[in-house]
């Protein structure tokens, strides 16, 4: 009988066990026959062997608390299971808003709340689009840097500095021009290096909001950091904690207002 | 979502294997496998139906990659051999143990793409199709990174048998 002829892939199926039996004897009838490719295709089949030995350890650990499944499903659920908790979501972000207003309110005594608050949402809500898209989160990329920053300052009417957060373990991805209802602003994601997203949106203030202090927002999970300096406005969202994002937002404005 | 806890969760030692043996540090590796459950638990309803493992492993092989290539906040490379003891615990035979020691070393020598190839098909067996989709490349440059793996590996392991300085006394016992 002439059988097909034995390939470098039926050799590697054999030795991982995916050939059908009768191809399997085939190949085992060549082996012996060619002493010199059965010495390679055993070291192989030992390599693998061991390598799984090696390796198995590990999967037989305990597993940490961090990784119950089970806790993270439900942990997951929760927030959206009714549209009641939507709304609950939503009411809380308004009273929280309102008492960030006032606190500033109360600390400047001029009105500049509307401004930053605008810019607040606009980054989430850029966030909530561009965060997670696995494909084309930025338009341009942190390679293309001088290009973004000759763009974002060409349709900003301003000069425009890209903050750098690699210090505090946050890496330049990239960013894009975004619309908001104030116009065009640039937005900047960073990433950190287990994959969560920072993004930082900023855009220029109506003459009354120039300036406004620090404040923090949240909406929908997303943290924020909103202020205002010289006329453009800036919010740095994300999904870290407020007490994590606060340094970031601090770190920010003191390179932005050195930059200036 | 209860299928999805019969589904994933046996699969998570096997996920905590795939991503240390790549991030070859502990505590990073169980964050990767973190993240990458919570993804798997958000866009579980999206999946499009079948293979459950296959799916949650292209998760983890892709949040793993972006890691690694995050070259800015790299962490510090670990020598797999220095690393071994608390990455790899594990307590074998004395005599294993040596020789697991040093294929590992080789593993961690191999460039990443051999490695993964390598894992997903030997260590986690999936098959070569399925290696193919998790690592989204043609069945044809998995069976040639395999091939390549495979011949380093043991070229490696040869030589370092026979430069070995201990080679003859570990013999003779």
């Amino acid at each position: 009988m002439s059988a097909r002829p034995i390939t470098e892939e039926d050799l590697h199926g054999y030795i991982d066990r995916v050939l059908d039996p009768a191809r399997e004897a085939e190949v085992s009838a060549y082996l012996v026959a060619h002493p010199d490719v059965a010495t390679r295709i055993n070291g192989y089949a030992q390599q693998r062997t061991d390598l799984r030995a090696a390796l198995a350890p590990i999967a037989d650990e305990p597993l940490p608390p961090e990784l119950d499944l089970a806790r993270m499903i439900a942990r997951q659920r929760r927030p959206r299971q009714t549209s009641w908790g939507a709304f609950a979501a939503a009411a809380a972000v308004l009273l929280c808003l309102g008492g960030v207003g006032g606190w500033s309110l109360h600390g400047v005594g001029q009105s500049t709340r509307e401004g930053v608050a605008a810019v607040a949402q606009e980054a989430a809500d850029n966030y909530a689009v561009y965060a997670p898209d696995p494909s084309r989160p930025v338009e341009l990329r942190a390679t293309d840097r001088a290009e973004l920053v000759s763009w974002a300052t060409e349709r900003l009417g301003r000069p425009v500095t890209i903050p750098d957060l690699a210090a505090s373990g946050y890496r330049f991805m990239g960013g894009r021009i975004v619309t908001t209802g104030h116009g065009p602003a640039a937005m900047f994601m960073y990433d950190d290096d287990r994959g969560t997203r920072l993004l930082m949106l900023t855009r220029p203030m109506a003459a009354t909001d120039r300036d406004a202090p620090m404040t923090a927002h949240a909406q929908a999970g997303i943290n924020g950091y909103a202020w205002a300096d010289n006329g453009l406005g800036y919010s740095l969202v994300g999904p870290a904690a407020p007490d994590r994002l606060h340094p970031l937002a601090d770190e920010v404005r003191r390179q932005l207002s050195r930059a200036i | 979502m209860k299928d999805m806890l019969h589904q994933i969760e046996p699969l998570i030692p096997t996920l905590r294997r795939y991503a240390r043996t790549l991030l070859r540090d502990r505590s990073a590796a169980d964050d990767l496998v973190q993240d990458c459950l919570e993804r798997a638990v958000g866009n579980w309803s999206q999946r499009k139906d079948g293979n459950a493992r296959a799916w949650i492993f292209t998760i983890l092989h892709n949040l793993a990659m972006t890691r690694l290539r995050s070259s800015s906040t790299r962490p510090h490379h670990i020598a797999i051999e220095d690393a071994q003891d608390d990455t790899f615990a594990q307590a074998p035979a004395q005599e294993d143990g040596m020789r697991y020691r040093e294929l590992l070393g080789a593993l961690d020598r191999l460039p990443e793409e051999q490695k993964t190839v390598l894992l997903l098909a030997t260590v986690e067996g999936f098959s070569y199709a399925e290696t193919a989709a998790v690592l989204a490349i043609p069945l044809g440059t998995v069976m040639s990174r395999l091939s390549r793996a495979r011949e380093r590996l043991l070229k490696e392991m040869d030589e370092g048998r026979s430069n070995a300085p201990g080679a003859h006394l570990r013999r003779v016992k």
